[in-house]
């Protein structure tokens, strides 16, 4: 069985710009995994993940969604059909004005017959828990609102792969932590999630991540391998987990907790166990 | 101001005339502008205006909805009014004054003429009022593929025109939001003379240009990434059908028009 992307090589070149935007980047994603993307700005997050679904075109390299290797823009759009996007800013990626017809958009363009747009429609709201808001005007919503209406379009279209680029920065706390954990939902449901991210609560709780550094993967790892080099982490423009933080400097108080610790849930269990 | 605007003037309920296919309604605009211009007498405008009521009654609309078209072409209506009063020569001379001149013809067509301009707003109220923007788009986009083979971008002006409807509101709020900004700022955008006034619109409008192409390019690109490569091959999720009520309605406006033309042929309250 194929991966779900792997990229090999790869690298973009914006034109006009004195540098690869992406460089040489090696990168294989199997298939229902979910991984993180970090990397602080301009480092070329969003422009690997644009490559990931044919936006752009590779300058070198070569990169396979789903077994089909991008190579034109027929290829692209094939890519396309299996490898959703969720961009930053939930207002720039409605076109209707209706929540419905909106959703309906991604299976329009693909030529779905009409009645199995309207199921497939539905259902997506369902997952979304949108479907009281399918005859709203988006510009009714709220923000998390619209980024699950987004997510739902996206559904819709049924794809293996869901790209988030940064898609929980716009939203307040609450908003975050609902579309993050909608997409955890759907990783379960088989969904291969990239989750490109500022926040490093959420990618502690990928199960992968890729630190980007000026267009190169700087590090790879588990979470908890990648978190523990704080100095690595933090020369690469990143802060640790707060929990991470506060383990280390628990420990500097001579408190004597696993140097580990990621998600607060592991800090829960490990203060309970020194009590 | 801008924050309770509607859209067009969409009269939002459930009527017969609403759930009427938009290609119908369109068509049937067109037709009884026709009809309008066809129509040779007053006795033809008084069917014309019955059909308009019982439109207006069928879609649970007021009167005055349909009449309030009429303000803003006011100033034209009554500009054809004196034109013709004063122009148009013939009959009887009612009234004469140095070089003006009103005759019985001049009055009788000023205002067969303004009662003429009256029913044609009228008409495209009816339609507006009771189909909303994006019907009404993808109308004129079903009625315009046939000549999409001949180069027309039917599905490019309806995709072009459901954006905007789309980001109307949106472009508003971030004016709303850009003015407050700048006026916390110390901004004045309400006094001083035109010049000055439109001086201080300055900052507020190139951010909003700036934001507004960051939009598009981003929409673009979302679009792009949602499949979106032109309208062919594309479907939709409510194609328009035509349905029995559609024929009903025609038949309505035939009836009308049947009624315009008999009355013109026997000449019955033709001028
Ligand atoms: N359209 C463009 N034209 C030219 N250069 C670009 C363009 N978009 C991005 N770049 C450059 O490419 C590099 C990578 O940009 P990219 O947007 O992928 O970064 P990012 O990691 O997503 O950053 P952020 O965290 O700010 O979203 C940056 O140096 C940026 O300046
Ligand atoms: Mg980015």
């Amino acid at each position: 069985m194929h991966e779900a992307i792997s990229a090999r090589n790869l690298s973009y070149h914006y034109e006009g710009a004195d540098k690869n935007a992406v460089d040489s980047v090696n990168i294989e994603i199997a298939r229902g995994e979910f991984v993180a993307i970090l990397g602080r700005n301009g480092s070329g997050k969003s422009t690997l993940g644009k490559l990931f679904n044919g936006l752009y075109l590779a300058s070198q390299g070569e990169v396979f969604v789903s077994g089909t290797q991008i190579t034109d823009e027929n290829s692209a759009y094939e890519a396309r059909k299996h490898c959703g996007m969720v961009f930053q800013d939930p207002d720039n990626q409605m076109v209707a004005t209706i929540v419905e017809e909106d959703v309906a958009f991604g299976c329009e363009n693909l030529g779905v017959a009409p009645d199995e747009i309207k199921r497939r429609v539905q259902k997506a709201l369902e997952t979304v828990g949108m479907s009281e808001y399918a005859l709203s005007a988006p510009h009714m919503l709220s923000g998390g609102q619209k980024q699950r209406a987004a997510i739902a379009g996206v559904l819709a279209m049924q794809p293996d792969i869901i790209v988030f680029d940064e898609s929980t920065s716009m939203l307040d706390p609450s908003g975050r932590r609902d579309i993050f954990s909608l997409a955890q939902r759907l990783n379960e449901r088989g969904v291969t999630i990239v989750w490109i991210t500022h926040f490093m609560e959420e990618a502690a709780l990928c199960q992968r991540l890729y630190v980007m550094d000026g267009g190169r993967v700087a590090l790879q790892g588990t979470p908890r391998e990648v978190f523990s080099d704080a100095e690595a982490v933090q020369k690469l423009g990143l802060d640790v987990p707060d929990m991470t933080a506060l383990a280390r400097q628990l420990k500097q108080n001579g408190i004597d907790v696993r140097s580990d610790i990621i998600t607060i849930d592991e800090m829960e269990v490990e203060l309970c166990r020194l009590a | 101001m801008l924050n309770n605007i509607t859209l067009g003037q969409y009269f939002p309920v459930d009527s017969p005339v609403h759930r009427l296919d938009p290609r119908t309604k369109i068509l049937l605009t067109v037709a009884l502008m026709v009809a309008i211009f066809v129509c040779k007498g007053f006795a033809g405008f008084g069917a014309i205006f019955l059909f308009i009521l019982l439109c207006v009654r069928l879609a649970k609309l007021k009167l005055r909805f349909v009449l309030r078209g009429i303000k803003p072409i006011a100033v034209i209506v009554l500009l054809t009014f004196v034109l013709n009063l004063f122009l148009q020569s013939g009959g009887r001379v009612l009234w004469h004054w140095w070089i003006i001149t009103i005759t019985v013809d001049g009055l009788r067509t000023a205002v067969f003429m303004a009662i003429r301009l009256l029913m044609l707003v009228m008409g495209t109220q009816l339609l507006t009022l009771t189909t909303s923007p994006i019907a009404l788009t993808d109308g004129l986009e079903s009625l315009f593929k046939p000549l999409s083979k001949i180069g027309f971008p039917a599905h490019e002006l309806a995709m072009m025109m459901s954006i905007a409807l789309r980001f109307i509101p949106t472009l508003i709020d971030e004016t709303n939001k850009i003015t407050q900004a700048q006026k916390a700022r110390g901004a004045d955008f309400e006094s001083g003379n035109l010049i000055r006034r439109a001086k201080a619109m300055l900052p507020l409008l190139v951010p909003l240009f700036v934001s507004a192409f960051r939009r598009a390019d981003e929409l673009a690109m979302a679009m792009e990434a949602r499949c979106y490569r032109g309208g062919s091959g594309r479907t939709k999720m409510k194609p328009l059908k035509y349905k029995k009520r559609d024929l009903c309605a025609v038949g309505a406006y035939l009836a009308v028009l049947g009624a315009v033309l008999v009355l013109n042929i026997f000449k019955i309250g033709v001028l």
